[in-house]
């Protein structure tokens, strides 16, 4: 029975083969060419989907179209050259730098903390995750009209609940500086937990032995976290550092619901000038110069950090495992 | 191997300039607007004599804007398809959103909403790019318009600020008419009562006393039971909306202008010494007696703090005051009193309004039955029942402003007619009618907030000056 089971399957598998054979004979040798083609055509759709508006944007950017001017003339490179003589693009890029690099910075040290906390804990450390992952459920424009309320001077719970220590007259958004640290506050109360995820992945998909020879070298907590856990965690920060860096230089929704880029123009980051531009004042191509402005400065943001994130991952590849 | 990668290569390089030559030919014909104008009326088709059942079966779509005009509108459109057989679609945006969406929309070049609420200075915005229908040949068509719609009974301030040549720097009344008056508001002061009745304090005849009394008032009423009440509520988002209230107003009165125009040439005019020195006015009063985190401030703010007993006084639209003074409306409602607000040095009490107008699509293809819409909207019938049973008030029309019904309606409110009629002949806009009116309003407003902040006024409204001139030249 054996025997002739073993007999049939070589029989069947050399018939087989001797089909393939004949079937891959059969395919054209020109249709087997196109196949690689064929494949990259979804790729080459999408691809040209995302070309096709952006291109089109830049296309515009040479021409002065306002709707004031629906049948517009070329002018080249005008736009460009007005938003770089313009003070208040330079204040924008101003903001919007001090914006991002703050946001950035306050979101990776709490979301670093806030991992490192719950990677030691066990249950509260599993709720805690949980209801630290809400504000990310929620639209940042809602969570930023939420702030605005809580950071009302006179009506606001924040001023109410700083009452007792004497500071209850604080007028948050009302001044330039406050108006700034405000609206990061709200970005890194929104997205903090989205670095803490990702950190906390990283935690604990760090190999173990590293630090049971740190422990049972006598190695202390600070010595530990400095020389083990933070270099083989940190291109698990760096991918959320690159992440919320890009986010916050494309920053529109929580600023504008929570200051509408004031007082005067101390958060007027570049988004919402293009907006300003482009759909309240009408200036449909300088506001998308804008734009494009804006994207040159994230592509160059990113490519340095992603750069920089594979430089990170090789080192940490050469922390001992 | 290598041969493919380059194969490939070739391939990808040749697919992307394929993929590029229709990208950019598109893009030759890719801008959305249209620049021609509208030369031949089609109000010029319409002919015989008047018939509201001209267009029976057809629907109109409406886009609106959030208010109790529009609950008014909405609450009545059932007479308007029984009178004329035409269906009316709508959908209504809160304000904050509602001009976007209708800049938008209009700029697309399609014609998706035939009729919409717009305002007076939207005009000078959507004028130009030929957007707006031109509702004269209507109206000047007897087969098109009834005689009963009685054009001589609208305010002619309020008709003609939705007129203009589409020249900027032109003075309003001349030229097209882009958009009719639907419903308006004038600005005044509105003040609790009851604080000023404790305090002994009369409302303020000279800017200077006003600056005085908002400060007395901040100062003085939480001590006199008052709790947490502030002097005078003013708008204050970084916004276009907080220059057009009560700052126009009194800066009107003090007889400043926004723009001074020399041989059809624009030049910025809110740093000349007198505008500086009233903006820093301004400025200091809302710190003196203002609302906290004023550079938030809206009408609605202004409007709910006042019924709410938390500002002394409003210096903004009588509607605003008006919905927290109605019976039940608000803690302070029967105890909100309205005076035209302080006089010029030169007694002037010139007012700048705000006037919710109705335009039609430029693009409507339905626009023999927009019109009709447009009339009834506008018409007595409507504007009657809306100013009576409804909140649709301070009427556009002279009839129903002197109407029996609806003095008897609004003389609970103290003050309230008085006011309207001392100022409704001296309001109008206030503004130099041109299509970078967002724009540099929007500057004032953040100029405005820097000086509130302690920036020097004269060096921030040079500023603006300086950068409003290259944009309206």
């Amino acid at each position: 029975m054996a025997e002739t089971t073993s007999f049939t399957e070589t029989d069947h598998g050399a018939a087989s083969r001797e089909e393939g054979a004949r079937q891959v004979r059969a395919v054209p040798r020109w249709r087997r060419g196109l196949r690689p083609y064929l494949l990259i055509v979804p790729a080459l759709l999408l691809t040209g989907g995302i070309l096709y508006p952006f291109g089109l944007g830049l296309y515009y950017t040479l021409f002065d179209f306002s709707a004031s001017k629906p049948r517009p003339d070329m002018v080249g490179f005008d736009n460009y050259r007005t938003v770089f003589t313009q003070d208040a693009f330079w204040n924008s890029a101003w903001v919007t730098v001090l914006y991002a690099v703050g946001a950035a910075a306050f979101e990776t040290v709490l979301g670093v903390a806030v991992a490192l906390l719950l990677h030691r804990s066990s249950i509260v450390g599993r709720v805690l995750e949980k209801i630290l992952i809400l504000p990310l459920m929620i639209a940042p424009v809602i969570a930023a009209i939420i702030w605005k309320l809580m950071l009302q001077p006179s009506v606001g719970v924040i001023n109410h609940l700083l009452k007792p220590f004497g500071l209850g007259g604080v007028q948050w958004t009302d001044t330039p500086t406050g108006a700034l640290l405000s609206s990061i506050a709200v970005d890194v109360w929104v997205y903090t937990p989205f670095v803490a995820i990702l950190a906390l992945a990283g935690l604990r998909s760090l190999p173990t032995s590293p630090f049971e020879a740190a422990a049972v070298d006598g190695a202390g907590w600070w010595y530990t976290f400095r020389r083990l856990t933070l270099p083989m965690l940190w291109p698990y920060v760096l991918v959320a550092v690159i992440f919320r860096f890009m986010d916050s230089l494309k920053v529109f929704d929580i600023i504008y619901a929570l200051t509408e880029g004031g007082p005067g123009d101390s958060t007027v980051v570049l988004q919402i000038r293009a907006y300003l531009e482009a759909i309240r004042f009408q200036r449909y191509s300088f506001g998308i110069s804008y734009t494009i402005v804006l994207w040159a400065v994230v592509y160059l943001a990113a490519m340095v950090l992603v750069r920089h994130l594979g430089r990170i991952q090789n080192r940490a590849a050469e922390v001992p495992k | 191997m290598d041969m493919h990668v380059h194969d490939r290569r070739r391939f990808l390089a040749l697919a992307a300039a394929a993929a590029s030559a229709p990208l950019l030919t598109a893009c030759g014909a890719g801008f959305g607007g249209d620049d021609k104008k509208n030369d031949g009326s089609a109000a010029a088709d319409v002919t015989g004599s008047f018939d509201w059942k001209r267009e029976k079966g057809r629907t109109v779509k409406a886009l609106l804007n959030k208010h109790p005009y529009t609950d008014a509108l909405i609450a009545d459109l059932k007479t308007f398809t029984e009178k004329t057989g035409i269906k009316v679609e709508y959908d209504v945006f809160p304000e904050d959103n509602y001009f976007d969406k209708l800049t938008v929309d209009l700029s697309s070049g399609r014609a998706s909403y035939d009729v919409f609420m717009l305002g007076a200075y939207m005009v000078w915005q959507y004028g130009p790019p030929g957007w707006l229908e031109d509702l004269g040949p209507w109206m000047r068509n007897s087969s098109a318009t009834g005689d009963e719609w009685d054009q001589a009974d609208f305010f002619p301030n309020l008709l003609q600020a939705d007129q203009w040549s589409l020249k900027a720097g032109a003075p309003l009344g001349q030229g097209g008419q882009y958009a009719l008056p639907w419903g308006w508001e004038t600005n005044v002061v509105a003040y609790n009562t009851e604080v000023f009745n404790k305090l002994g304090l009369k409302p303020a005849e000279s800017f200077d006393e006003l600056r005085e009394l908002a400060g007395v008032i901040k100062r003085k009423a939480p001590g006199a039971g008052f709790d947490g009440m502030y002097g005078i509520a003013v708008r204050g988002s970084r916004s276009w909306a907080t220059i057009h209230p009560g700052f126009m107003t009194m800066y009107a009165r003090n007889g400043l202008h926004d723009f001074t125009v020399t041989g059809g040439k624009l030049k910025p005019a809110m740093n000349t010494p007198e505008a500086i020195a009233f903006t820093q006015d301004w400025a200091g009063m809302v710190k003196q007696g203002g609302p906290p985190s004023w550079t938030s401030y809206t009408w609605y703010q202004c409007s709910s703090d006042l019924g709410a007993k938390k500002a002394g006084m409003l210096f903004d639209a009588d509607t605003a005051a008006y919905f927290q003074a109605v019976q039940g409306a608000s803690p302070a409602s029967g105890k909100i009193a309205f005076h035209p607000g302080p006089k010029g040095p030169d007694g002037s009490l010139a007012t700048n309004m705000w006037i919710w107008s109705l335009g039609m699509n430029a693009r409507s293809k339905k626009k023999s039955a927009a019109w009709l819409f447009l009339q009834w909207a506008t018409g007595k019938e409507h504007l009657r029942k809306g100013a009576i049973t409804y909140n649709h008030i301070d009427p556009v029309r002279k009839s129903i402003s002197q109407d029996g019904a609806y003095k008897d309606k609004m003389k609970h409110l103290e003050g309230f007619i008085d006011t309207f009629e001392t100022v409704v002949d001296q309001t109008k806009i206030q503004f130099t009618p041109q299509e970078q009116f967002f724009d540099a309003t929007t500057s004032w407003a953040a100029a405005l907030q820097e000086i509130y902040g302690g920036k020097n006024a004269k060096s921030v409204l040079n500023g603006l000056a300086s950068d409003l001139a290259s944009k309206v030249s």
